[in-house]
């Protein structure tokens, strides 16, 4: 049985294989396929598309460098670019060295992110989750995800209970999560 | 989640990096022993990278791909010996011939260790890969709250029976079976899991009996938290179907 969807799988896996070994070919193919996701989400956290660009060639410069960093047995390369790049955006907002621990990052997911964005579906659900959700929950998630703020500095600026805070973090992402559990 | 509720509202933040250094290095010794809370951090990065789609739309300028592949070009993995030529006309001719010779074999030193770090690099990922399988194997093995249901033919011919160990919540899955009839050629066996919600039967992989007609199917990619009602296995086309063609060879008999 032939879909496009193993084949989406194994082509990436490849592709990494490829940049193991140094194949400029496989890189620029990685490029193409994820650099609108890692642009993306850098965009959103710093507004600004200069620093957007310097995050977007920091973090393919780091998986051409160490292409082991990633551990295709623990996840998905498209997501776990994304977390990447995020972290990368909210280092350089912060103003902060750069983490250098970049294998910490394991990632598991219940969907075939790659595949999925082909159809862009996926993203599609995510959007809408998000606007399905309480607004003071979707706000304070996205001011810990995409401003870097930490949950004492949202509680100072909703004027909320610490608690509430982390609460309603957690319960918008296993809304999320909910989203693609069949 | 299980047994560490308290650590729950504190885990999305470790994972985003927003705890402070005293919360992190508190939670990084729970984690240490806890593979469970492990594992939920794992998910929450899974969550978060949902998060970080929801912002997927402008493309980078074409700029940006140049530079990334000008830079890449500039930077072949592992960095070559530079010899710079400049001036190379004013030493003595040996001294060249002993400089080239020696870039030789640097260059070839190089290589070979190139090469044994691209090999070292793909065992390590192999051995990742075995070690990650062979921890889901025994984390479902030795749950306790894994189901156990014993699967028997509807009508018992030669005894052909399979077993499933299932645990909904890491959607791990061992399957055994035995005595199983041989297929006829381009025919594959197919597990069924009849979801308890209700809805249609999910494919939990594809197996061909050995001579003995026995085969196994150990973790196929299920997603988590799906409670099974009961698994059932069919004969399918080679590759497997997306519903279960009828009739039902081997199914569930109780749990």
């Amino acid at each position: 049985m032939s879909t496009a969807e193993p084949e989406a799988i194994t082509t990436d896996a490849a592709l990494m294989a490829g940049v193991h070994s140094g194949d400029q070919h496989s890189m620029a193919q990685l490029y193409d396929r994820h650099s609108s996701a890692v642009y993306g989400v850098a965009l959103r956290v710093l507004g600004d598309s200069g620093t957007a660009e310097e995050v977007l060639q920091d973090v393919f410069m780091q998986l051409w460098r160490n292409p082991q960093v990633f551990d295709a047995s623990r996840g998905s390369l498209g997501a776990w670019l994304a977390v990447i790049a995020r972290n990368r955006a909210i280092d350089v907002l912060r103003k902060r060295p750069p983490e250098s621990d970049l294998a910490a990052v394991a990632i598991s997911v219940n969907v075939d992110l790659p595949t999925a964005l082909d159809q862009n579906r996926a993203i599609e659900k995510i959007r809408g989750a998000l606007r399905d959700m309480p607004a003071a929950q979707r706000s304070a998630l996205e001011m810990a995800f995409f401003e870097g703020l930490t949950h004492t500095e949202i509680a100072d600026r909703t004027g909320e209970p610490l608690g509430t805070v982390k609460t309603r973090i957690r319960t918008g992402l296993l809304a999320l999560r909910k989203v693609f559990c069949t | 989640m299980t047994t560490h509720e308290q650590f729950a509202d504190e885990l999305p933040l470790y994972a985003m990096g927003s705890l402070t250094a005293a919360e992190r290095a508190a939670l990084d010794s729970h984690l240490e022993q806890c593979a469970s809370c492990r594992q939920e951090v794992e998910r929450l990065h899974g969550d978060l990278a949902l998060v970080a789609l929801s912002s997927v739309g402008p493309s980078p300028p074409q700029r940006a791909r140049q530079r990334l592949l000008k830079a890449i070009a500039r930077e072949p993995r592992a960095a070559a010996v530079i010899v710079r030529r400049r001036g190379w006309m004013l030493v003595p001719i040996f001294a060249f011939v002993v400089l080239a010779t020696f870039t030789t074999l640097l260059w070839h030193e190089n290589r070979r260790q190139r090469e044994q770090i691209a090999a070292l690099n793909l065992q390590l990922a192999q051995q990742r890969a075995l070690l990650k399988q062979a921890q889901d194997v025994l984390a479902v093995l030795t749950a306790p709250d894994a189901q156990h249901v014993t699967l028997v033919a509807t009508q018992s011919k030669p005894q052909p029976g399979g077993k499933t160990i299932y645990l909904p919540r890491r959607g791990g899955l061992l399957f055994m079976a035995s005595n199983l009839a041989p297929l006829p050629p381009r025919k594959t066996y197919q597990l069924w899991l009849l979801p308890a919600r209700g809805g249609a039967p999910l494919p939990a992989g594809i197996f061909r009996p050995d001579p003995r007609g026995t085969a196994t199917v150990i973790m196929p990619p299920l997603a988590t938290g799906v409670e099974a009602a009961n698994f059932a296995v069919t004969v399918e086309p080679e590759g497997g179907s997306s519903s279960p063609t009828m009739p039902i060879v081997l199914v569930g008999a109780g749990q």
